[in-house]
C-alpha cells in the first residue's frame, strides 16, 4: 500500500517548518556560548541593537523574574528539578552552545551578522567533562545543589548477592558506549505569530508532544493554553530528540509577541550538533553470573550516564532504561543494576531511539558471547536457553526504585523467532568462515536478541468526521515525525469504518484537531492513536445507526452499515452521505498504560581488515514480531532504518569534545552518518506471530526495535572475527582506530 | 548584481546580493521550497539540484554564479498533476519516510541516470552516497533508483 504523504514529498510539494513564510515576517538567530563552562560577567548587546535592520536582542533579563525554565515532561522527579535550563543562559553557562541572547532583524543575513557585535565577558571557570571530575565534585555546575550526581536508579529482581555468591561462573567487565544522536535531516525551526487583537499565539513547526508543548509554553509565556495554537506542518525526522521542549520552543514565540511581529527561526546544522539533545554516553560495570552449563543466573553491577549540562524533558529515561532492560528478553531471576546520571558540561542528553536499550543490550549481548566462550559452550544455545519462554509470560521484569516503576514482557515466541533468524541468515553455513582469514580479511558472525518496549500511555484521542460529501476526516493526537502517519491511521480507520482508502483523510498533530493528545515518542501511535481511532470509529457508527435509524422509522440495532450505506430491515437504504445535513462525528479518548514488547532477534556478518581497521558489515538478517501489522511497507521502512541508525552508532558516529568541554564535530564532516554506499546488505523481516494483549489492535509497537541489538551484535562479530587476536570489543563505536588499538 | 537565468525552462531575472547562495536564492526569492537545506556545508546533499545537467549542491553556489546557467530543481522534474516515472519508483520501493532528503535524491538520481542509464548497483550506491538520509536505511533508495533505468535507458535527453 502506498503512502498518502508520498505524493507531494517526492514533488518538493512538502511544508517543512522552514518552507512557512508570514508576511512581515523577522528572523532570529541565537548567539551561544563558546565556553563550556563559565560566570557570566556581562552580555554586551549594544552594537548588535545599533545595527540598522536589528529589531531586539534579548537576554535573560528580558524574560522577566524568575527565568523560566524547561519543565521535566517525562517523570517531573524533584531530584531532577535542580538540574533544569533556563531558557537563556545567566549566572553561569554550562556548556558550548547554550544560548545567551536572541537577535531578530529583517533578514537573517543582518541577524547572522550582528551575531559577531555580540561580546560575551564569561569568566571560565574547570569543565567537567569525564565521569570521574563529575563525580569527584571538586568543580560542580550547580553550586546550589553541590554534586554533580543528579539520581541512581536500581533495577531489583530477586536476590542478586546470593546468586552470585554461589554461582559458578562470574565475569565482570567494563564497557563504553559513546555520545551520539539522532541527527534528523531536517534543522529545527519554528516560525511564531502573536495577534494582539485575538490574544492568540500561533506556532508552526511543532512535533512529536505538541500538545504537551503547548502547556509548557503557555506556562512559560502566563497564557492560557486555549490562546496557543501549535501546528505541525511536515516533519523531517525526529527518533525521540525533535519535538521535545528546547529553549528555542520558548524564545521564539516570546520574541514575536515582544515585538508584535511574526518571527521565524531556522537552526543550522552546526547549532544543531551542539544543541540538539546527545544522547547514549553511559560507561558500564557490569557483571553476569551464571551456572557451569550456561543457565544466566544474575546480572549485577553500576552505570554512569554522562547527561550533560541539564536535565530537560526527557527526565531520566534512558539512565533508567540502562538499568530496567538489561536483562532484555532473558530470564534472569536475580538482578541489581544501578545507573547514576551526571551532570557535565557538554550538550545536554535525551531519548534517541531504543534509548537506554541500546546501551543495555550491548552490554549484555557482549557478556553472554564472553560466557559462551568462558564455559566453551555455543552461543546461539547459551540464548536458546536462557530466553524468556511463551508460558512464563506476562514476564516482570527488575523492578526500578526509586518510584517503584514495574512492568512485564507480554507475550511472544522467543525462541521461534530466534530460530527463524539464523535460518534467514544462513548461520550453519556462514559460521564455517567464522574467525578465518579469507581474502586478506578476518570474517566474524554474531547473532542477538532483543525487545522493543512500546505503547506507551497514558491516553490518546481521536476524533472522526463523516463529512456531508460522504468523506471521513480522521483527527488524531499522534504526531508525525516521518513514520507515515496518514497512511497507517488512514488504514486503521479505513478497517473499522469499512470504507474504502480513498475516502479517508487523516489530520494529526497539531493542537486544532483534538481535545487532547500524547504524541509519538515510546513507539506508541500506532498503538494509542490507532486504538483511539478504532474505539471512535465505533462510536460514530454507533450514531450513525441512531441517526439512520429515524430516518428509516427503525431500531438503531437492525441498522446495518456498509461502506457508502445504512440499511433497514425492510431492504429500505439511505447513502451515508445523505444521513445528515450536518457532519456527524465521534470522539474517543482510548486509555492504555501497559506497555507492549516487540521482540526479536538480529544477526550480522562482519569481516575485518587488519590493515585498515575498516569493518565492512557483510550482511545484516533481522526478525521481529509486533503483534499485528498494519502496513508492511511502512514498518518494515522502520526496521531497515532503525538498523542502520544501529550500525551507524556502532561503527561510524561519535559526539566528540575535548579537555575544555569544546565539541570538536561539529560538522557532518565530522560526524559521520552512514551513507548509501556503507551497508548495502540489510535483510529485515517483521512479522505478527503473536498478538499483544494488551490493546484493541493487538499491536505493538515497532518504530525503535531493531536498533538495540545492533552495537552488540556487531561487536561479538568483530570479537569472533578477530578471535585469533584474542579481541574483545568493550567500547563504541568500532572505528578504524579502535580496531587497531584492540589489535595492539 | 543582475542576474538573468532558466529555472525549470522558465527565464528568471533578479537583483541578488553577491552573498546569497543558489539554495536561498531558489527557495526564498523563487519560493521553490522544494529544495531543502539540511547543512549548508555541502556534505548532506539536501539541496542538490541540476545546473546545466550537472547535480550541484545549491548551499556551496552563490547565486550570482548561476547567471546565465540553466537549473533544474525537483519542481522541474514532474509534470502537473503526476509523479515521474523515477518518481514513481521511489513510491513503489517506499524510498522515502520523511520526505526532507527526497528532493535531493531525485535531482541526483536523474543527473546519474540522465548521464548514465545503465550505472550498476556500485555505481548508484557511489553516486548517492553524497545523500544523507536518516530514514531509510538507503537500501529502498537504491532498489528505485535501479529500477527506474528502465525509463532512461531509450530515451534522448529528457526534460
Amino acid at each position: 500500500m502506498e503512502r498518502v504523504e508520498d505524493f507531494r514529498f517526492l514533488r518538493g510539494d512538502g511544508r517543512f517548518v522552514a518552507d512557512v513564510n508570514l508576511e512581515g515576517q523577522l528572523h532570529a538567530v541565537i548567539a551561544r556560548s563558546a565556553v563550556a563552562h563559565g560566570r557570566i560577567r556581562a552580555i554586551h548587546t549594544g552594537d548588535a541593537r545599533a545595527m540598522a535592520g536589528v529589531r531586539a536582542v534579548i537576554t535573560a533579563r528580558d524574560l522577566g523574574r524568575p527565568v523560566p525554565v524547561i519543565p521535566l515532561r517525562l517523570q517531573p522527579l524533584a531530584e531532577l528539578a535542580p538540574f533544569r535550563q533556563p531558557m537563556l543562559a545567566h549566572g553561569k553557562v554550562r556548556f558550548v552552545g547554550e544560548p545567551l541572547a536572541v537577535i531578530v532583524a529583517d533578514s537573517p543575513q543582518i541577524a547572522e551578522d550582528a551575531l559577531d557585535r555580540i561580546g560575551a565577558d564569561i569568566e571560565p571557570l574547570p569543565a567537567i567533562v569525564d565521569r570521574e571530575h563529575a563525580e569527584a565534585g571538586e568543580t560542580v555546575l550547580f553550586e546550589d545543589h553541590g554534586s554533580n550526581v543528579a539520581i541512581r536508579w536500581t533495577a531489583v529482581r530477586g536476590d542478586a548477592g546470593r546468586a552470585f555468591a554461589n554461582a559458578q561462573y562470574v565475569r565482570k567487565e567494563t564497557f563504553r558506549i559513546q555520545r551520539h544522536a539522532a541527527l534528523f535531516l531536517e534543522p529545527r525551526g519554528f516560525v511564531a505569530q502573536w495577534d494582539g487583537r485575538a490574544r492568540k499565539l500561533t506556532l508552526w513547526g511543532a512535533a512529536k508532544v505538541a500538545f504537551a508543548n503547548r502547556k509548557i509554553l503557555a506556562a512559560a509565556m502566563g497564557l492560557a493554553e486555549q490562546q496557543i495554537e501549535m501546528i505541525e506542518v511536515d516533519v523531517g525526522g525526529g527518533f525521540g530528540s525533535r519535538g521535545e521542549f528546547y529553549p528555542e520552543d520558548f524564545l521564539i514565540p516570546f520574541a514575536a509577541r515582544l515585538l508584535n511581529r511574526p518571527v521565524k527561526w531556522i537552526e543550522d546544522r552546526r547549532e544543531h550538533l551542539m544543541t540538539a539533545n546527545h544522547a547514549r554516553e553511559t560507561e558500564c560495570e557490569i557483571e553476569i553470573a551464571a551456572t557451569g552449563d550456561g543457565r544466566i543466573l544474575g546480572l549485577r553491577g553500576r552505570s554512569w550516564s554522562d547527561n550533560g549540562a541539564y536535565i530537560r524533558t526527557n527526565g531520566s529515561v534512558a539512565p533508567r532504561n540502562v538499568a530496567q532492560f538489561m536483562s532484555g528478553p532473558y530470564h534472569i531471576e536475580n538482578i541489581a543494576l544501578s545507573t547514576t546520571q551526571l551532570i557535565t558540561n557538554k550538550t545536554p542528553a535525551g531519548t534517541y531511539r531504543g534509548p537506554g536499550r541500546f546501551e543495555a543490550d550491548f552490554v549484555r549481548e557482549r557478556l553472554i558471547d564472553l560466557m559462551a566462550k568462558d564455559l566453551g559452550l555455543d552461543r546461539v544455545e547459551i540464548r536458546r536457553r536462557n530466553l524468556v519462554r511463551e508460558n512464563q509470560m506476562p514476564y516482570p521484569l527488575a523492578t526500578i526504585t526509586p518510584y517503584e516503576s514495574a512492568t512485564e514482557l507480554d507475550g511472544g515466541d522467543y525462541r521461534q523467532l530466534l530460530d527463524r533468524c539464523l535460518e534467514d541468515f544462513g548461520w550453519a553455513e556462514k559460521v564455517k568462515l567464522d574467525g578465518r582469514l579469507i581474502d586478506g580479511r578476518y570474517h566474524g558472525i554474531a547473532i542477538g536478541c532483543f525487545i522493543e518496549g512500546g505503547g506507551a500511555g497514558p491516553s490518546e484521542d481521536a476524533r472522526i468526521v463523516l463529512e456531508s460529501d460522504g468523506t471521513y476526516s480522521v483527527y488524531v493526537g499522534s504526531a508525525a515525525v516521518g513514520q507515515g502517519i496518514e497512511t497507517i491511521m488512514a488504514q486503521i480507520a479505513g478497517d473499522a469504518l469499512e470504507a474504502p482508502f480513498d475516502r479517508i483523510r487523516v489530520r494529526h498533530g497539531s493542537t486544532g484537531d483534538v481535545a487532547q493528545g500524547h504524541g509519538s515518542y515510546h513507539s506508541r501511535a500506532t498503538v494509542m492513536g490507532g486504538s483511539a481511532i478504532v474505539l471512535a470509529a465505533e462510536k460514530l457508527r454507533d450514531k450513525l445507526r441512531e441517526v439512520a435509524a429515524r430516518a428509516l422509522g427503525c431500531e438503531p440495532g437492525e441498522v446495518t452499515l456498509d461502506s457508502g450505506t445504512a440499511k433497514g430491515p425492510a431492504g429500505k437504504s439511505l447513502a451515508l452521505s445523505e444521513l445528515s445535513e450536518a457532519p456527524v462525528e465521534a470522539e474517543a479518548t482510548y486509555r492504555g498504560d501497559k506497555h507492549t514488547y516487540a521482540y526479536g532477534s538480529l544477526a550480522a556478518h562482519v569481516a575485518v581488515d587488519v590493515k585498515t581497521g575498516h569493518v565492512e558489515v557483510i550482511d545484516v538478517a533481522s526478525i521481529k514480531d509486533v503483534g499485528r501489522i498494519i502496513n508492511p511497507a511502512t514498518l518494515h521502512g522502520q526496521a531497515v532504518g532503525a538498523i542502520v541508525q544501529g550500525l551507524g552508532g556502532a561503527l561510524l558516529e561519535h559526539l566528540v569534545y575535548d579537555g575544555d568541554g569544546q565539541l570538536l564535530t561539529g560538522t557532518l564532516a565530522d560526524y559521520m552518518v552512514p551513507s548509501a554506499g556503507c551497508f548495502p546488505v540489510i535483510r529485515s523481516t517483521v512479522v505478527e506471530l503473536i498478538p499483544s494483549p494488551n490493546n484493541p489492535l493487538g499491536a505493538k509497537g515497532g518504530g525503535e526495535g531493531e536498533i538495540i541489538p545492533v552495537g552488540g551484535v556487531i561487536a561479538n562479530a568483530v570479537a569472533a572475527a578477530l578471535a585469533d587476536f584474542g579481541v574483545e570489543p568493550m567500547e563504541l563505536p568500532l572505528s578504524p582506530p579502535r580496531i587497531w588499538a584492540l589489535i595492539g | 548584481m543582475r542576474i538573468k537565468l532558466k529555472v525549470n525552462g522558465k527565464t528568471v531575472e533578479a537583483e541578488v546580493a553577491p552573498r546569497i547562495s543558489l539554495a536561498d536564492f531558489l527557495r526564498d526569492t523563487l519560493r521553490l521550497t522544494g529544495t531543502h537545506l539540511g547543512c549548508e556545508h555541502g556534505v548532506c546533499g539536501a539541496c542538490t539540484v541540476i545546473v546545466d545537467g550537472a547535480a550541484v549542491r545549491a548551499c556551496l553556489m552563490l547565486a550570482v554564479q548561476a547567471h546565465g546557467e540553466q537549473i533544474v530543481t525537483v519542481e522541474g522534474l514532474s509534470n502537473d498533476d503526476a509523479l515521474s516515472p523515477l518518481q514513481a519508483c521511489f513510491r513503489k520501493h517506499h524510498a522515502l519516510q520523511c520526505g526532507f532528503c527526497t528532493p535531493g535524491m531525485i535531482t541526483t538520481a536523474h543527473a546519474l541516470l540522465t548521464e548514465e542509464p545503465d550505472a550498476d548497483a556500485d555505481r548508484v550506491r557511489e553516486v548517492l552516497s553524497g545523500n544523507i538520509c536518516r530514514c531509510t536505511g538507503y537500501i529502498p533508495i537504491i532498489e528505485a533508483v535501479l529500477e527506474a533505468r528502465a525509463h532512461y535507458a531509450d530515451q534522448d535527453a529528457p526534460p
